[in-house]
């Protein structure tokens, strides 16, 4: 029946469907050659470092948003809770020197009961995760004292007093994006509206959290020494060559991520809830449960993000991650991770964070004026959905 | 197989559902409905639309739960509160709608819920290999690698069956499972279902076609409105008495009088073809004054498609529609787009009342006005009292019944909602109706008020075009009947000579 026309149509038809598949790539590619040309200095190892590790932070958190998007919703508080997560881990983070820290006691604390406390929770932990794999209590006395003597090893020798606040940062960013995900798969609430409401809670908190020091509202500033070097130390490779730790994390994040994305059960299940919940449904798939453990993982990736984002800034105020959801939610949409839900791929977020915080800089590097920089991003993103929705209209 | 040797609460029967109620707002969709399914046996559940069989089959996989009644499975009472339960107690179902994760691959669409883990990880092999093995037990040709929705609906329909069976389920259920397959797959499913019925497993089996039912079933359970009517076995049964169970009543008395006169052909339509996938291809048709043309077909024959490029919803690529008035004038009409339609008095009803339909929330003065709106712009303004006129007129001429004009639309039954819609494409004052399954979901004595509705219309000298898939409803009302098959027109019927049979064989043409 079909007459060589057609054929000819669905060649060009074919054609035209890889274009668009592809068309991000290509016009943000042309951008980039564009910068290239005007500058081309642009193009340095230094530059394309310092453009990594400035993804970092806000890479983590875009992975962390990227799995909500797949479910069709959207995460608007994840900047916020980014801020209640540094204000958290910085305000314990202060440099024992500093005069007007938050917590002037926080080193004769913390070995006494903190300690205790956390080891015994560790070690209740681990016996239930035991029990319920193996359905027997007989290792609980080896698994609690194990963890017990390894926790207070690392308290003792003052290295933990950096990594218990990351703990603390995970716990609220939990806290919050759990309170989202309860929205979401128990009230049935939009992601949009639960998550506009969630932001103005986590603003708050942060608000009167760091006006309760007793100087009153002042940046959370002088930062540990030690732990500054732990989020902006590198690995030198050669002369002019550092690869910072933040590209390291950063790394180590997304590689987990995609682990769970495609090798386990539940990152099936979130794109078969995202693609199809009646599907998911009646297929036997546990919708709230599925839909909370997503939203866990989500708020462990934005306490990640805030302690590393409260080291790379170093002073940690009220507007700290003011807007950085944006940045995350724009860079899953490039990425490609649609707001129809079902569709992503982890390396696609990391291309799309990447590929923005490109144009941030080149736009900054070709000393573009601040406020156009703006308008530049905005039509960027409005091409970029434009764009990817073009691929899931059905021609009628 | 599945038979219990010497259990007390054991029976004959592997599923027992009784005295089941339900009611959603507004109706009582189940009223005492049973059904008792023996082991290793193929039971077929007949019903008219909204009869209640896919309720039935929901409240038993979970999906709804039955208000009064009770399930037993061997024997045992069960009450599910979710798929999960019905799933993992032996019951796996095949769902009307195809439930399926277009953007995932076969193998994650049939393994979805129980997914094969090593370690705390998905093991791919082991899902790959399993999926061929169902598919090797099968007959299936398929890579469990390809992408859902990407396959055809066929295609697709056979892997919703094939993930059915690798449940390994005691009880089966087939919500009309051959809507979208072609002759030689529905054999393919047959054979199927004589296989797994030998093995003991115990097959719930919905479908509107009489010859398969006869054909495949040991027993018959026939529904209507919501209440169980006979179950007989298939052997003793014949087409005429199923319809009959199925109907309740006397045929001659469901259709009002034909009074229309069919007289000059106002609208032909030449080898209209659309230009996406799924379309009309090379339809030709004509449509006289006062006259009913029924549109007939199997589900995917593309009817719907055909209306809506008429309409100009859908694009079209070929061929040409064209109005022909009273003094014999020629008008080729593009419609480009339905206001375009609209504006050359054109009027579709659609399909889907509920979804593309009415507004559910709003009143029904704004359901019976708002194509019309601008008729009522009255110095920048709308004319509230132009505007309740109207609507009264509405309610008047269709004889709607409801408390208010203000009442809003989701509070009224499904033929009232109907009606206003029908009343409001009137205002618009049309020459031609489009009707797309006009009285779907709607109880029989409304149906009776549509049918009068539609032949008063034409009496008016309006031409209607009516797709239905209740063929007795079309050989009832209709003065010429086109059947559809595949996209293409395969033949047109004088109402004098169609039968259901004729309507079939033409329907399965270019299949």
């Amino acid at each position: 029946m079909e007459s060589s026309i057609q054929v000819k149509d669905k060649k060009w038809a074919n054609l035209a469907d890889t274009l668009l598949n592809y068309a991000l790539y290509i016009i943000l590619g042309i951008m980039i050659l564009v910068v290239i040309i005007i500058e081309p200095s642009f193009v340095s190892p230094k530059n394309l470092i310092k453009i990594l590790s400035q993804a970092s932070t806000r890479g983590i958190l875009a992975l962390g948003v990227a799995g909500l998007i797949v479910f069709a919703g959207t995460d608007l508080s994840a900047g916020r809770i980014l801020g209640a997560c540094a204000a958290v881990s910085a305000s314990m983070l202060q440099s024992v020197t500093y005069a007007s820290r938050m917590y002037p006691q926080i080193q004769e604390i913390m070995p006494k009961w903190v300690p205790f406390i956390i080891a015994l929770a560790a070690g209740l932990i681990g016996t239930i995760l035991v029990y319920r794999k193996t359905g027997s209590f007989q290792f609980w006395i080896p698994l609690v004292t194990t963890i017990a003597t390894g926790l207070y090893y690392l308290f003792s020798s003052g290295t933990m007093t950096i990594w218990l606040p990351l703990l603390f940062s995970i716990i609220v960013g939990v806290a919050f994006s759990l309170l989202n995900g309860f929205g979401v798969a128990k009230l049935h609430l939009h992601a949009f509206i639960i998550s506009l409401g969630s932001q103005l809670i986590a603003y708050g908190a942060t608000c009167i959290y760091i006006d309760s020091q007793k100087g009153g509202a002042q940046p959370l500033a002088s930062l540990d020494s030690q732990f500054i070097k732990l989020v902006n130390g590198s690995i030198p490779i050669n002369d002019s060559l550092n690869i910072p730790y933040l590209v390291i994390y950063f790394a180590l994040c997304s590689v987990v991520m995609y682990i769970i994305w495609n090798k386990t059960t539940l990152g099936k299940n979130m794109f078969a809830i995202g693609g199809n919940p009646e599907a998911a449904e009646v297929s036997g798939v546990n919708i709230v449960k599925t839909i909370m453990q997503v939203y866990l993982i989500s708020g462990v990736l934005y306490g990640i993000a805030a302690y590393l984002e409260a080291g790379r800034i170093q002073s940690v105020t009220t507007n700290t991650g003011l807007n950085y959801e944006l940045d995350a939610i724009s860079g899953c949409v490039i990425g490609g991770v649609s707001f129809s839900g079902g569709v992503g791929t982890i390396p696609g977020v990391i291309i799309g964070v990447i590929i923005l915080q490109v144009i941030n800089y080149s736009l900054y590097y070709l000393n573009v004026n601040a406020y156009l920089q703006y308008i530049i991003k905005g039509l960027i993103i409005i091409l970029a959905v434009s764009i990817d929705v073009r691929k899931y209209i059905k021609k009628k | 197989m599945f038979k219990k040797e010497s259990d007390e609460l054991s029976s004959e029967f592997v599923l027992e559902m009784i005295e089941i109620d339900k009611t959603f707002p507004g109706v009582k969709a189940l009223d005492h409905a049973q059904l008792k399914l023996r082991y290793g046996s193929v039971h077929a559940l007949m019903g008219e639309n909204g009869a209640g069989k896919s309720t039935l089959m929901k409240c038993l996989f979970g999906i709804y739960r039955e208000d009064a009644g009770e399930i037993r499975i061997e024997g045992k009472k069960v009450f599910f509160e979710n798929p999960e339960q019905a799933l993992k107690n032996g019951v796996a179902m095949v769902h009307q709608e195809l439930n399926q994760v277009l953007q995932r691959n076969i193998m994650e669409n049939i393994w979805l819920g129980r997914f094969p883990e090593k370690n705390g990880f998905i093991d791919n092999r082991k899902m790959y290999d399993d999926t061929m093995d169902v598919f090797k037990s099968l007959e299936i040709n398929a890579d469990p690698r390809n992408i859902i929705g990407k396959l055809s609906v066929a295609e697709r329909q056979m892997v919703e069956i094939a993930k059915a069976v690798s449940y390994n389920a005691k009880i089966l259920v087939l919500d009309e499972p051959t809507s979208s397959l072609a002759e030689q797959e529905v054999e393919h499913l047959f054979r199927i279902i004589k296989k797994l019925r030998d093995e003991g497993v115990g097959i719930i089996y919905i479908s509107h076609k009489m010859e398969e039912i006869l054909r495949i079933s040991d027993e018959v359970t026939i529904m209507r409105d919501g209440q169980w009517i006979a179950t007989e076995k298939a052997e003793d049964l014949t087409i005429q008495e199923i319809v009959k169970l199925m109907v309740g009543r006397d045929l001659t008395n469901r259709y009002p009088p034909k009074t229309n006169v069919p007289g000059e052909t106002m609208l032909e339509v030449k080898n209209l073809s659309g230009r996406y996938m799924p379309t009309c291809q090379d339809v030709s048709f004509d449509l006289h004054r006062g006259e009913i043309l029924g549109i007939a077909g199997l589900v995917g024959s593309r009817r719907t498609e055909l209306l809506e490029t008429i309409f100009g919803i859908r694009t079209r690529e070929s061929g040409e529609v064209i109005l022909r008035n009273e003094a014999g004038e020629l008008h080729p009409v593009k419609n480009k787009s339905s206001r375009d339609a609209i504006s050359n008095g054109f009027a579709m009803i659609t399909e889907e009342r509920r979804a593309t339909g009415i507004f559910a929330g709003m009143s029904v003065t704004f359901n019976a006005i708002i194509a019309n709106i601008i008729g009522y712009v009255k110095r920048g303004f709308l004319s509230t009292k132009r505007i309740a006129g109207d609507t009264q007129w509405v309610i008047d001429t269709m004889r709607v019944k409801t408390p208010s004009h203000k009442t809003p639309m989701r509070s009224l039954s499904g033929g009232n909602q109907q009606k206003v819609i029908i009343g409001r494409w009137l205002l618009a004052k049309p020459e031609i109706l489009l009707l797309d399954e006009p009285t779907r979901g709607i109880d029989v004595g409304s149906k009776y008020e549509i049918y009068q509705l539609i032949i008063s219309l034409a009496n008016e000298g309006k031409g209607v075009v009516m797709v239905s898939s209740e063929m007795p409803e079309l050989l009832g009302i209709c003065d010429r009947i086109a059947v559809m098959s595949n996209g293409r027109l395969a033949g047109i019927l004088d109402r004098s000579e169609a039968t259901q049979e004729e309507i079939l064989t033409l329907a399965a043409k270019y299949i």
